[in-house]
């Protein structure tokens, strides 16, 4: 809200500040163990730092040392791409078919919010008694990955929400009148356009399950996924270690939050310089 | 071949509805029907006991967790609000350029894509005894020893959910200020409305479907948190799920989940109690 002068009011001035300390409040704290986990071999866990060095990094690769690091990093990828596909397939459909009204609608919303606000180790406790009870073994590729699921699909389903409510549906109309089949509509209409709004559920499904721990923790049996590694870690690890897989974990995080809204804002430009050329 | 509507939709969300069904909805029957169950070293046995709520609720410790986990709650609540709606204000009313306002938003939610844990471990060198804040405030002479409460503390604790869950409270208030017709505000400042009857007035009530699923998201998530508290706290706090999840590695599955129960009912009479006061469906609709 500018003033008629054009100059900025005080509680601009002001508002910038909380936002700026914010900022500084959310990221600060993360930069910090970022550089701590180059500590050289005599460091400890804060500052000051005891010359530079990437030890903390090889002993995450030692087996033995800190737990099982590579196999669980390697569990978790997995998990989270398999968690990836599922959720944008299952959204995707989801929100298409929560266009139109159908009875037991109200009733399905209520299971994902349901699903959304619960604490996520009750999920957990209920799926691992009820695997107990038909005397399964409680596994991250089964109980593990339906335990996540339950948590990226309600967030996969808001966000397909939230581009379907901006989506035109002349276009599909157009599509239609122009004598395309209903497969031919979706196929080369429909998701086209939804596209950028795909690659967000595909960022929520991946991140959210890669770092998903109230979940998994009690579902995912005998083999860790990372954020569980790390978890135990917290408790009897106190070298910079801890701070070395924090680095790393982030890093992959970045990376795919880097894709993601990176092939988003492509898509937009690309689309942006097809409608002025038209 | 023509398929009705109503069975075109369910085709769709079928795999959704089978999904939420198998690994959310009976899972959380099997947590009701495990809260009637016996115990007893290695198994738990199917029958119907009462003795599970009965020993919640003769518990005094019980009690204290709830009051502890409430405290919590709403500290963080005050917290988070504030903090949450002053954010997402500037973001809404101060940044002019929509790239710019898309670029901040930005900034403000990938956190919320990285691990949570590491962000809660990333406040250890800053709060601990000779962390970094200490050394700021001995540096600045403000302090001469360094302050034990910061780390392992409640402090530490309140510090760690803020800075996990202010976003969700940032992003539904942010929705619902942006859609409010600036034109409104135009028209308030005209008829010569002061800055704050404005916010008052207008961009309070029009956030408040934001401010009450904002609300929803942190207490629940407070409430149901248990490794912030074991940790931030180094074991000197305790909040509900935090006893609960001690009883699970204890392999005391029923009485863990008659306290599952309890919990989930309260949660939902406090969402009950929200959803009585704000209408959030107005929000969801569009």
């Amino acid at each position: 809200m500018r003033t008629a002068s054009g100059n900025r009011p005080w509680t601009f001035y002001a508002l910038a500040s909380v936002f700026v300390l914010f900022v500084l409040f959310l990221y600060g704290p993360m930069i910090v163990i970022y550089v701590l986990s180059f500590q050289g071999p005599q460091g400890g866990l804060t500052f000051p730092m005891n010359g530079f060095s990437t030890q903390w990094f090889h002993e995450l690769v030692v087996p033995g040392r800190s737990g099982d690091i590579a196999g669980s990093f390697r569990r978790s990828v997995i998990l989270a791409a398999i968690v990836t596909v599922a959720t944008v397939v299952i959204c995707v459909a989801g929100g298409l078919g929560f266009r139109r009204r159908f009875p037991g609608a109200g009733v399905l919303f209520y299971l994902v919010i349901g699903s959304l606000v619960m604490p996520g180790i009750f999920v957990g406790l209920g799926i691992s008694i009820g695997f107990q009870l038909l005397g399964w073994q409680t596994d991250w590729t089964v109980s593990g990955l339906g335990a996540q699921l339950t948590w990226t699909l309600p967030f996969g389903l808001l966000v397909m929400f939230a581009v379907i409510g901006r989506f035109n549906r002349s276009f599909e109309e157009a599509a239609r009148d122009l004598g395309a089949t209903a497969w031919q509509r979706t196929r080369e209409v429909t998701l086209p356009i939804l596209l950028p709004g795909i690659i967000g559920v595909a960022l929520f499904g991946f991140t959210l399950s890669y770092d998903e721990f109230a979940r998994t923790v009690l579902t995912a049996g005998s083999e860790n996924t990372l954020p569980l590694e790390i978890w135990a870690m917290t408790t009897n690890v106190t070298s910079p270690a801890l701070f070395a897989v924090g680095t790393v974990t982030t890093v992959i995080s970045f990376a795919v939050i880097g894709i993601g809204l990176g092939s988003i804002a492509l898509i937009q430009r690309r689309r942006g310089r097809g409608a002025a050329s038209h | 071949m023509k398929i009705s509507p109503a069975l075109a939709s369910w085709l769709q969300v079928g795999p959704l509805a089978v999904i939420l069904v198998l690994f959310f909805g009976l899972p959380m029957l099997v947590v009701l029907a495990a809260s009637f169950f016996d115990f007893d070293h290695m198994t738990i046995i199917p029958t119907f006991i009462l003795d599970n709520y009965q020993d919640l609720f003769t518990d005094p410790t019980t009690l204290r967790l709830y009051v502890s986990s409430l405290k919590f709650a709403v500290i963080v609540w005050v917290i988070t609000l504030v903090v949450g709606f002053a954010v997402a204000y500037f973001l809404v009313f101060h940044v002019q350029s929509l790239l710019i306002k898309i670029g901040l938003f930005l900034l403000c939610s990938v956190p919320f894509w990285t691990s949570n844990i590491i962000r809660m471990i990333s406040w250890i060198p800053f709060l601990g005894r000779n962390g970094i804040f200490n050394q700021m405030l001995m540096d600045a002479h403000i302090t001469s020893r360094p302050l034990e409460f910061l780390l392992f503390s409640d402090f530490a604790v309140v510090v760690a959910y803020v800075h996990l869950f202010t976003l969700f409270m940032v992003v539904p208030i942010f929705n619902a200020m942006a859609r409010i017709d600036t034109r409104l505000i135009e028209a308030a400042k005209d008829a010569g409305a002061s800055r704050f009857a404005i916010l008052w007035e207008i961009v309070l009530p029009l956030s408040k479907s934001g401010i009450a699923l904002g609300t929803i998201f942190v207490v629940t998530q407070v409430m149901g948190d248990f490794f912030v508290v074991k940790v931030m706290s180094g074991g000197q706090s305790g909040s509900v799920v935090s006893a609960l999840s001690n009883q699970i590695q204890e392999l005391q599955y029923p009485p863990a989940a008659a306290s599952a129960v309890i919990l989930v009912i309260v949660l939902m009479l406090m969402v009950a109690g929200i959803l009585r006061v704000v209408d959030v469906r107005k929000e969801l609709a569009t």
